[in-house]
């Protein structure tokens, strides 16, 4: 019953990073750094409504140990920021990290004496997400973005940083 | 809520010249008491008329007045169903009052946040530490004269060109 059956006797290639990128693609472990309320957002997103597993990243590991996928959701705070660089720290290569919503993008709002004013100022993003909170859809939308990274090859910005 | 227009004479029946003024706000009543009676004066309106619950303990700073700090205490009567506020006046040279926890405990993260966010000093407090901020921050950040925006970060940041924050 396996997938060899479709193939009959014949065979396809392929190379061995692009097999590798392509198993990377469909199962991203995302850690979710939630700190305020686009967490409520994210958890959304990986319900069934909107459903991230259909995207392979349904596994949500709060250990950065077993995760390649850095969401960072909500208000990051002076006082947290050297928790969230060491969280980042913990996680193997390859990494990628998504800053969702205004808020870990620029500080949102809180242009005041506790906030970071975005997180790209403590650890390298790959994609921002825009809105306060973003829609699941959205940050939907950054998951395909990070999987159209991986298939080009491109280099996580943990890497170019 | 019951009528509590009746506290400012009870107090001032019972602590003369301590207590220096009150009045109506939003349905509530506010009475002013000068800062070296406001333990006597909680222990009072906790022992003999039910304020069993200190709701909440906070600050006002009004930066130009003399004296410049409000130091507000939100009382509430669960069995009268009764709230009432008492403030008493703090000047910025000697920013200390005695600590409320020998009448209320919940006053002890309340006189911490004060500490932290105004730098007034509560004498008797039991561990008058910093609550929000972290301990290698400078200074009171609600004092209406620090900056709004004046960051202190924990870990080097990298700044976008033409950034900066203001030290
Ligand atoms: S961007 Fe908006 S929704 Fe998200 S954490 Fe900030 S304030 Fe909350």
């Amino acid at each position: 019953m396996g997938i060899e059956n479709a193939f009959g006797d014949s065979f396809i290639s392929t190379r061995l990073n692009e097999a590798i990128n392509w198993a990377r693609k469909w199962s991203l472990y995302p850690m979710p750094f939630g700190t305020a309320c686009c967490a409520i957002e994210f958890m959304a997103t990986v319900g069934s409504h909107y459903d991230m597993a259909r995207f392979g990243a349904e596994v949500v590991r709060f250990s950065p140990r077993q995760s390649d996928l850095l969401i960072v959701a909500g208000t990051v705070s002076e006082k947290m920021a050297p928790v969230l660089k060491r969280i980042y720290d913990q996680m193997c290569e390859p990494k990628w990290v998504i800053s969702m919503g205004a808020c870990a993008s620029s500080g949102g709002f809180y242009d005041n004496y506790a906030t970071v004013q975005g997180i790209d100022r403590i650890i390298p993003v790959d994609v921002y997400v825009a809105g306060c909170p973003p829609r699941p859809e959205a940050v939907l939308t950054a998951l395909i973005k990070i999987q159209e990274k991986i298939d080009s090859k491109q280099a996580p910005a943990a890497q170019t940083a | 809520m019951t009528d509590t227009s009746a506290f400012p004479d009870l107090l001032k029946a019972r602590f003369g010249e301590a207590i220096e003024s009150s009045y109506v706000d939003a349905a509530c009543t506010f009475v002013v008491v000068r800062r070296d009676t406001i333990v006597p004066a909680g222990r009072f309106l906790r022992d003999e008329h039910g304020f069993d619950l200190l709701a909440d303990l906070t600050c006002i700073d009004w930066l130009e007045r003399v004296p410049r700090f409000d130091v507000v205490y939100n009382l509430y009567s669960i069995a009268n169903r009764t709230r009432l506020f008492i403030k008493a006046p703090v000047p910025v040279e000697d920013p200390a009052i005695d600590s409320m926890t020998p009448v209320w405990k919940s006053a002890n993260w309340f006189e911490r946040e004060v500490w932290d966010m105004y730098g007034l000093r509560f004498t008797g407090h039991p561990d008058l530490r910093r609550i929000l901020m972290y301990d290698e921050f400078q200074g009171h950040p609600l004092r209406k004269d620090y900056a709004i925006n004046e960051r202190q970060p924990l870990i080097p940041e990298n700044l976008p060109p033409g950034d900066r924050i203001p030290v």
